[in-house]
């Protein structure tokens, strides 16, 4: 299929139905109980330090759990998978020594998340599948110094940001994904260099993919780890012109919903959220049931907020195949009309 | 500022938005902002922002254009500093450069949206679609200027062509959200008497309401202040006028805007005459609109004040002699006409200013010289030789031909040194007789003085300060100079300055010359002698050998009384029977805030200090009737009354200027020459120790005094107190005095800082009044005379650290640790203990009956290692803040 025919697909698709995200992949990569040589194999089996924890580096090493993983989430009804990706920045991969590997990592996890999704786009024709490629927030903040002595100081700056996201954005779309997925978002500024490099690759690229957009709210404050309201950064990222925007992480879907609200209430495109299975217990599991989860986002989809939903932390396929059950018969959130404003933000809102 | 919110407010009906943008933040814009930014002073710039958002900016506009800078990295530090104060960064940034540079290191600091501040056609298409098509990567609203290749748009016609031309583009070519979009059409000055700017506001509304209508969803926007420029000096008529052009352009669809908060009438309080013929103006409704206006703006000037008029015959002179009439009178009303008239006879406009101008400047200078004229009218003459040259630049511009100046001079007030008024005065004085100044203003640092001298290749330094720290400030540059192999010649002026000082300690650490100048009116003859090459060897040789002749003298001089060691002092101190005495009891202990309004201090102004700053000597009000003096010294009188009159509307809240005080009194009793200040009245726990200096010379008759000799002694077990004090009249001051001058309004300028200074010194009196009266209240009814109060016939004292009892600035420091002063006034402290704002006092009280001002003066080297050991210093440091008083 031509990158034109999936786009309208996917458009198509998101008229007529809540789409269905994936749940969790840490989650499920963790039941595997993989230890340091399983996550090195024997391409990395010499590499100077420790890599167990690696999740992105599997999709060289142990390819055939992420593409099981990603066909486990489309088997229980997911629309769109994200790439395993999510620290395959140079940036965030400095951790392990291996920032040379992260477009590499990109392309391979393009590649087996769309190897996943047409093998069930086959089983399904009525049901098209996507990949969304994901770009994570790295482990560095640009506008919050990580020096409380020296609060001007910054231990990343937009530029070096722009340059690893250019370089995951590359090996994403070489890798075939149909949409990218900017996500995890705490901190604005590494996101808005995110759009920077995505529209710079574009250009240089001469295609446009449809790009998703999702914050995380940290805690009951309602706002980004940078101190945005989820409005306030919905303006800081709207000049993308997103496909979708949203929430994820953080919260479960319980203390979620108040905001998934207000993103619902301002946003000119699709609403997408993936809270996790509620708060992490003292174990750091997860104990939110599928069900349970399920009967949250049934009311978030009566209430008109939702176009996509998943799940983050702690979710499974069965998470999903709740989810999918509990929205089938609701349509998805209208696309309001807003007036042309302009919108403007610091970490508030304001609207001229 | 009141002012500004009623008067946003009530346009704001015609239209349901518009939304002011805080420029208090713009080195370009704020003199304050501009000098905490060029010392590093982030912190104290944060506070500036912090201020603006508290006082309900919705954006500020951030700029770091300035010469001085790396515009880049202080973008970049500042907008990271404001991520991290979510106090300021709630709001909106507008990121404003004239380098697009600059705005995109901005744009890589805010996680918000911002708006940008400015692009436009000026460099073409091209340029102007690849900075648009970045700004929709970063995420950014822009301001657009009415620019293109040809120039800035002037009238209606090219204004919206302009920005229709720049619409399509951004919103056809790259698909720039039309909303994002801020035109800013450009406010250009109305009333200048040339008749093509009559309709420019007019333009500006009527482009305003045709882009609004048929350029959708985007916004108008502008800088207020230009409008107005040809009343500058007027204020009435100025804000008159803001407030009639912004109730029209905002009906016609303007949306943002720039808006100076001190410059706004309310559009319904304009008296309706006025209002008549600002509208007149403004829309251009006759072709005699800007004459009627200026006919009727003095009547305006300085609060509606009926204004005597000149008589006219000298309009019937020839050109020249009008300009030199004018120049020599200082008349402002027919310059431009003037200028004009002369300028049509000169092959060059150039050869207006080196011509007539400079001609009339050249009489101007002989009178003052000759003691005809004096200094406030010297500076009024100034203020109409800017107004003729800043008419005639344009023209000159033009012809790309630059005016030959006698030399170039830097002037700055050393680093630790806010005082400016004399540097000023110097810096208007040398103008007038066509020398360059370059004038880097207050605290300027050593290294910050020597490159601008580099760059700007000037011809020679002069530094000035007021406060005795700034010697050594002044010594360090002086050898910094010669470190540097600097062939420049150096002036030193400034009050604690003198030629004894000069020439013992600066003069021999510098080879090339190095002249004292003791007053403004010395200084145009020393330079004319330095910039010559012929004269300055001879000068040089002359300056050598007089300065050898002062250090001589200096160095045979005996002390007219013989020192005694720091023992026999002390042996020798005030004598008092304690036991027969108690001390009073205040009414009041502990920190006071004092809030007061700038009118009640009027009455309390010693002007005498007022008329030496213009170098008017006399005691008031006996001067006003000098037979030499008294008539320019009435003319000062009553300019001083009229600006006078308007700083102190707005009162204490919103008033131009503002006052602020912060006194206690705390339980003390001395310890030999310190004293104890104790947290409480159980007097078991000290919290800060005010040290003093003793007299240290024979006094066959009376005591060698210290000030800790009038506290009751710890070993007299009675119960004292000791009181402290910090009041400033100055919040304000700065920017009053650069807007100003910023406006070629020299006179004006000075004259703010020095009524700021007179009135600091009311509020100390005033203070003093209350304390003893009402808070100690060791004299209840205590009733004198505003002249007795001037010739301090009351009981008790308000000594201040740097003045003669106590010398030492460093004790200053205690004030504020006792006071929290910086908390309660925003009083300030610079690294050699001058305060700021300038036009500040600070100080202790001692309520002894017997208390009295003397001066330390010359102290030994055994009293200054005492005072060393009590301060936990070591030599070198006492040496430094003790150097007056030894030696």
């Amino acid at each position: 299929m031509s990158q034109l025919t999936i786009q309208q697909n996917l458009i198509e698709a998101a008229q007529q139905r809540i789409l269905l995200l994936d749940g969790a992949m840490g989650t499920m990569i963790q039941d595997h109980k993989l230890e340091e040589q399983d996550y090195r194999g024997t391409r990395f089996a010499d590499w100077a330090s420790d890599v167990k924890g690696n999740n992105d580096l599997l999709v060289l090493t142990q390819p055939d759990i992420i593409f099981d993983i990603h066909c486990a989430y489309f088997a229980a009804g997911t629309d769109i998978v994200e790439t395993n990706t999510f620290n395959a920045t140079s940036i965030s991969m400095a951790d392990y020594h291996m920032q040379d590997l992260a477009k590499e990592i990109n392309f391979e996890a393009a590649k087996l998340a769309k190897k996943a999704a047409e093998k069930y786009t086959a089983l399904t024709p009525e049901k098209p599948r996507f990949v969304a490629g994901v770009l994570g927030p790295t482990s560095r903040t640009a506008s919050i110094s990580p020096d409380v002595n020296d609060p001007g100081f910054r231990n990343v700056t937009f530029d070096e940001l722009v340059e690893a996201y250019v370089e995951a954005t590359h090996g994403l779309i070489e890798g075939g994904v149909d949409l990218i997925m900017v996500e995890t978002i705490f901190d604005t500024l590494n996101a808005k260099a995110s759009v920077f490099a995505i529209q710079t690759v574009f250009e240089e690229l001469k295609l446009t993919l449809p790009v998703m957009i999702s914050g995380t709210i940290t805690d009951a404050s309602g706002r980004t780890l940078s101190g945005q309201t989820a409005e306030a950064f919905y303006y800081s990222m709207n000049h993308v012109a997103p496909f979708s925007f949203g929430l994820n992480c953080a919260l479960g879907p319980d203390l979620l919903r108040q905001y998934v609200e207000e993103i619902s209430n301002v946003s000119e495109c699709l609403v997408s959220a993936h809270p996790n299975a509620g708060l992490p217990n003292e174990f750091g599991e997860y104990d939110m049931g599928p069900d349970e989860m399920a009967s949250h986002i049934k009311e978030w989809a009566a209430s008109g907020l939702l176009n996509i939903v998943g799940g983050c932390c702690g979710s499974t396929p069965q998470h999903i195949a709740a989810i999918s059950e509990a929205v089938k018969d609701y349509a998805p959130r209208k696309i309001p009309k807003r007036d042309v404003k302009m919108r403007l933000s610091g970490l508030e809102p304001f609207v001229l | 500022m009141m002012k500004q919110e009623d008067m946003l407010e009530q346009p704001s009906q015609a239209s349901a938005n518009f939304i002011n943008v805080g420029e208090r933040t713009n080195v370009t814009g704020s003199a304050m902002f501009k000098r905490l930014i060029l010392e590093d002073d982030y912190e104290k710039a944060l506070d500036v922002a912090r201020q603006q958002v508290e006082n309900g900016a919705q954006i500020i506009d951030i700029n770091m254009d300035e010469a001085m800078l790396d515009s880049e990295a202080a973008m970049t530090r500042f907008l990271n500093l404001i991520a991290s104060e979510p106090d300021i960064s709630r709001v909106p940034i507008m990121i404003d450069s004239s380098k697009w540079s600059v705005i995109e290191a901005g744009l890589k600091c805010v996680q918000g949206k911002a708006i940008v501040n400015s692009i436009s056609l000026k460099e073409g298409e091209e340029n102007f679609l690849h900075q648009a098509k970045l700004l929709k990567r970063y995420g950014a609203a822009t301001v657009v200027m009415a620019f293109d290749e040809v120039g800035q748009a002037d009238t209606e016609d090219r204004k919206f062509e302009i920005c229709q031309r720049s619409y399509k583009l951004l919103t056809e070519k790259i698909g720039f959200p039309p909303q994002d979009i801020i035109f800013d059409p450009n406010i250009f000055a109305v009333a200048t008497g040339i008749e093509e700017h009559n309709n420019y506001a007019l333009d500006f509304i009527n482009a305003t309401r045709k882009i609004r209508q048929n350029l959708p969803h985007c916004h108008v926007s502008g800088g207020l202040s230009n409008v107005s420029f040809s009343f500058r000096g007027n204020n009435p008529v100025r804000e008159a006028m803001h407030s009639v052009f912004l109730f029209h352009a905002i009906k016609a669809g303007m949306d943002m805007g720039i808006v100076n908060a001190g410059q706004l009438e309310v559009y319904d309080q304009i008296p309706a005459e006025l209002k008549e013929a600002v509208e007149d103006v403004i829309l251009n409704r006759h072709p005699d609109a800007t004459d009627k206006l200026l006919e009727l703006a003095p009547k305006y000037q300085g609060d509606g004040k009926a204004v005597v008029k000149d008589n006219l015959e000298w309009r019937e002179l020839p050109v020249n002699k009008r300009l030199e009439h004018a120049l020599v009178r200082g008349i402002m009303d027919f310059i431009e006409e003037d200028t004009e008239a002369a300028r049509l006879e000169a092959d060059k406009p150039l050869h207006v200013i080196e011509g007539p101008l400079m001609d009339g400047m050249n009489v101007v200078g002989d009178l003052f010289g000759e003691g005809k004229m004096f200094l406030p009218q010297v500076v009024k003459s100034a203020r109409v030789m800017k107004k003729a040259v800043a008419y005639l630049n344009p023209f000159i511009e033009k012809e790309k031909d630059q005016g030959s100046s006698n030399g170039k001079i830097l002037l700055a007030t050393v680093k630790g040194d806010v005082h400016d008024i004399g540097k000023n005065i110097v810096g208007v004085v040398l103008q007038c007789n066509n020398f360059e100044i370059i004038d880097l203003g207050v605290m300027v640092p050593c290294a910050k003085i020597l490159q601008v001298a580099k760059d700007e290749k000037v011809d020679m330094i002069g530094l000035s300060g007021l406060i005795t720290p700034s010697l050594d400030e002044m010594v360090y540059v002086a050898k910094e100079m010669q470190r540097l192999d600097f062939d420049l010649p150096l002036l030193i002026g400034g009050a604690t300055t003198s030629k004894a000082h000069t020439a013992v300690k600066i003069e021999q650490n510098y080879q090339q010359p190095v002249v004292y100048v003791p007053n403004a009116s010395r200084a145009v003859g020393v330079c004319q002698k330095l910039i010559s090459a012929e004269n300055r060897a001879n000068y040089a040789k002359e300056l050598d050998a007089e300065y050898e002749k002062v250090r001589v003298q200096h160095a045979n001089k005996k002390p007219r009384t013989r020192p005694v060691t720091l023992e026999q002092a002390r042996a020798n101190a005030f004598d008092f029977d304690w036991s027969s005495y108690q001390p009073p009891k205040p009414k009041k202990l502990g920190v006071i805030p004092v809030d007061v309004e700038l009118s009640e201090l009027i009455d309390y102004i010693d002007w005498t200090p007022f008329f030496l700053t213009w170098s008017l000597a006399g005691r008031y009000p006996r001067i006003l009737q000098d037979e030499v003096v008294g008539k320019e010294a009435q003319s000062l009188f009553d300019d001083a009354q009229d600006l006078l009159k308007s700083l102190c509307e707005g009162g204490s809240k919103n008033g131009k200027l503002q006052a602020k005080g912060v006194m206690g009194i705390f339980p003390a009793n001395s310890v030999q020459d310190d004293i104890e200040i104790y947290t409480d009245e159980n007097r078991k726990s000290v919290a800060h120790i005010a040290h003093h200096l003793r007299q240290q010379t024979e006094k066959p008759k009376g005591a060698n005094n210290c000030l800790s000799d009038f506290v009751a002694p710890k070993h007299s077990n009675k119960a004292d107190y000791v009181g402290a004090f910090a009041v400033t009249a100055g919040i304000g001051e700065d920017e009053l005095a650069q807007a100003y001058i910023e406006d070629g309004d020299d006179y004006n300028g000075i004259m703010v800082k020095a009524i700021a200074d007179r009135l600091a010194e009311a509020f100390a009196e005033y203070l003093h009044e209350k304390v003893r009266k009402e808070i100690w209240a060791y004299v209840p009814n205590e009733s004198l005379s505003n002249e007795e109060l001037i010739r301090e016939k009351y009981q008790g004292i308000r000594p201040a650290p740097g003045y003669a009892a106590c010398p030492e600035h460093t004790e200053k420091q205690l004030i504020w640790d006792l006071l929290d002063a910086e908390k309660h006034t925003g009083m300030q402290l610079t690294e050699s203990y001058a305060m700021w704002p300038g036009a500040a006092v600070s100080g202790f009280y001692f309520s002894h009956p017997e208390s009295r001002y003397f001066a330390v003066a010359q102290i030994q080297d055994d009293q200054l290692l005492d005072y060393a050991a009590r301060k936990n210093w070591d030599r070198l440091e006492a040496e430094k803040w003790l150097g007056p008083n030894i030696q």
